[in-house]
């Protein structure tokens, strides 16, 4: 789960991060009231999208009146905004972050992840501050530091010291960054973080480091310690049918062509978007509807699927492990009459009571292209839309 | 032979009594695998359908002397069964439990260095070696016994695959579902160290998925140090980038772990990747036959 940076700079607050003080605002009025409250000469306005790139697609502004906030304000809000994240649509402008203006002497990175390799969290600091970091490992990858933490040990004050001089920080800035990532570090472990970036990390003409941006992603598995972080999401971040399969604990990931797919297990699921391809056709979706699905839960599915008017046939491809071929086939039935389906279906299904699933099928009356076995399914669906294999 | 698992594999069920626990601790024990025990913490004494339940693993080690354990617990304790069968010096730990949270994996992992045991998992369908053991929610039936090993990040892809061996004749030595997490208990090399050695396994499926450098590296260790021919295919060439494609590790980062830059990994180290899921029986099949021939 991905949140706003204003949301990412509130829970590092909490956590003692030094982030710039600042103000959310949804309406001008709160633009205005939120520069007057901070009582600084300037301040800085962000556009909160979940996308990288704010700044270069004008996004952001520094300005240092209420009627310049207000004014900047009047043309981002409600708008979309198009960055090199957001694809040509944009993201709709929802919220602006007012933020006291910070004055950069010095641009740096510093992220931490889990290190699937290392198997435990890593901070990755570089001298490249402001630059994507995928680009710095493309270009120069000697400018970047990768340091593995000890779960057991915690971040320990050597490494600090070390990543603070390899990012050139002398006198009071070490000891600051220290402060800083220690507390950067207790906010990833305690709020079950998959990414902490800061980009920049500042030091500022004053010479204090603070965070200048921040972004915070959580690991899905761990939410449910978390509800106030659950509070966070923010739905119109999110694709209205992926949060609405969110609901029944469906997996689904929305893509651009017009074959839809129902499989469950998500390595099936990707395998069935490939062989969908490999056929020659595109796959509209991911979509796993998991072990232990009921017809329920597979009706839903195939709502969502046509909820996407791109789509002109429907791939089915189950491999009944715990889940029950009797069960998707009913399931399958019964949203089918539900929707009063008008696109063909093709349903290849395989595994425990798959003798009992095809006589439901058979039995239902409904039109079901019956396949058997994955390339089968695969060429029926491709031809079912005038395409030729 | 085989490899993890065989038909003198003692092996308990934590989480015996909950829903999941109780319909695979069934059919496991149906298809042969010697199901000697559960733990339920509360609940010791009594029994499931005659398997007798205890408290904790270590006094079900003691009383049944289980070698391996297969955990379906929720993702709230499933790291604490790993921890618990670990200290209870139990050798094998498979836990099937999908959604552990990564940072209690990390723990985990820590815990376990310098210790005997293994884990296989989370978030898999566990170990099967066909006509012997089966210790997981894979269904059995699909299964032949036979010298094709295979290894795989995913759950239902791997039932496609073993489904489709079958169907052609060709049997099984062992099937391991690794787990499609970002940090599992053993990885692709460390299945395939395994099938290396074991002189039942003649050539070995790897089932790989979008996400992390794990099929990479394994490409860089089949290459040096494999002896048997191997199929791989990756799931994913289709994904979008960024987006996590229902299992937690299958998520295309900053541009890396694409499925294009581990099929030419793969490739670059010999190795025959089916370009269709639909394929990887077939192009086992062929490679059989051309080393038979």
């Amino acid at each position: 789960m991905n949140i706003h940076e204003f949301q990412a700079k509130q829970v590092l607050g909490r956590f003692g991060v030094p982030v710039p003080k600042g103000l959310p605002a949804s309406t001008l009025d709160e633009a205005a009231k939120a520069f007057e409250t901070l009582g600084q000469p300037k301040a800085v306005i962000k556009a909160q999208i979940h996308a990288g790139g704010r700044g270069k697609a004008g996004g952001v502004k520094l300005i240092a009146s209420a009627a310049e906030a207000r004014e900047f304000a009047s043309k981002i809000l409600d708008k979309p905004l198009v960055t090199h994240q957001t694809g040509p649509e944009g993201r709709v402008v929802r919220r602006i972050y007012v933020e006291q203006a910070s004055e950069v002497a010095r641009e740096l990175y510093l992220g931490m992840v889990v290190d699937r390799k290392a198997e435990s969290v890593a901070v990755i600091a570089s001298t490249e501050g402001g630059m994507e970091i995928e680009e710095v490992a493309a270009k120069t990858p000697d400018r970047i530091l990768t340091e593995p933490i000890d779960p057991v040990i915690g971040l320990a004050g050597f490494q600090a010291r070390k990543i603070a001089f390899a990012l050139g920080l002398k006198d009071k800035q070490v000891g600051q960054f220290g402060t800083l990532i220690a507390a950067l570090y207790r906010a990833f472990i305690e709020t079950d973080a998959s990414l902490i970036e800061i980009n920049p990390l500042v030091v500022t003409k004053d010479g204090n480091v603070i965070c200048l941006d921040a972004k915070m992603a959580f690991d899905d598995n761990g939410l449910f310690r978390h509800p106030d972080i659950r509070e966070l999401r923010d739905a119109n971040e999110e694709d209205p049918a992926e949060t609405e399969a969110s609901k029944y604990d469906l997996s689904y990931v929305h893509l651009d062509g017009n074959i839809g797919c129902m499989v469950n297990g998500a390595g099936l699921a990707m395998a069935t978007m490939d062989i969908v391809k490999y056929y020659g056709a595109e796959p509209a979706n991911f979509l796993d509807v998991g072990g232990g699905a009921n017809s329920q839960k597979v009706a839903a599915a195939f709502r969502i699927l046509l909820s996407d008017d791109r789509v002109k046939a429907v791939l089915v491809n189950i491999f009944g492990g715990i889940m029950l071929c009797d069960v998707l086939a009913q399931g399958v039935v019964d949203a089918a009459r539900e929707v009063k389906l008008n696109i063909p279906l093709v349903v290849r299904m395989e595994g425990t009571n798959v003798d009992k699933g095809k006589q439901i099928l058979k039995d239902s009356g409904i039109k079901v292209i019956a396949a058997n076995d994955m390339a089968d399914a695969a060429r029926r669906v491709v031809e079912a839309i005038g395409q030729s294999v | 032979m085989s490899i993890l698992v065989n038909k003198n594999t003692r092996v308990l069920t934590q989480g015996i009594t909950g829903a999941t626990g109780q319909i695979h601790t069934r059919a496991c024990k149906e298809y042969g695998t010697q199901m000697v025990g559960g733990v339920v913490p509360g609940k010791g004494g009594s029994d499931f359908e005659g398997i007798p339940i205890f408290d904790t693993v270590e006094q079900a080690r003691r009383a049944t002397g289980a070698n391996a354990t297969v955990i379906y617990v929720p993702p709230p304790f499933a790291a604490d069964a790993i921890l618990e069968a670990v200290a209870a010096g139990i050798e094998l730990v498979i836990c099937i439990t999908e959604g552990v949270p990564v940072l209690d994996m990390v723990k985990v992992r820590r815990y376990m260095r310098g210790t005997s045991s293994r884990l296989i998992g989370p978030n898999c369908p566990g170990v099967i070696t066909p006509g012997e053991c089966k210790i997981g929610i894979m269904p059995g039936y699909i299964h032949k016994p036979g010298n094709v090993g295979v290894v795989s990040r995913s759950g239902t892809l791997t039932y496609e695959a073993v489904y489709q061996l079958t169907q052609l004749g060709i049997g099984q030595s062992s099937c391991v579902g690794i787990g499609g997490d970002p940090i599992v208990g053993s990885g692709h090399i460390d299945i395939l160290k395994l099938f290396n050695a074991d002189p039942a396994t003649r050539a070995v499926i790897m089932i790989g998925e979008i996400g992390g450098s794990a099929e990479e590296e394994a490409a860089q260790y089949i290459k040096e140090n494999f002896k048997k021919p191997v199929v791989a295919f990756i799931a994913g060439q289709t994904a979008p980038k960024g987006r996590r494609m229902g299992h937690a590790g299958a998520i295309i980062s900053g541009g890396r772990g694409t499925a294009a830059d581990k099929i030419a990994a793969l490739m670059a180290a010999g190795i025959a990747v089916a370009m269709s899921p639909a394929e990887l029986g077939i192009t086992m099949k062929n490679l059989l036959d051309s080393k038979a021939a």
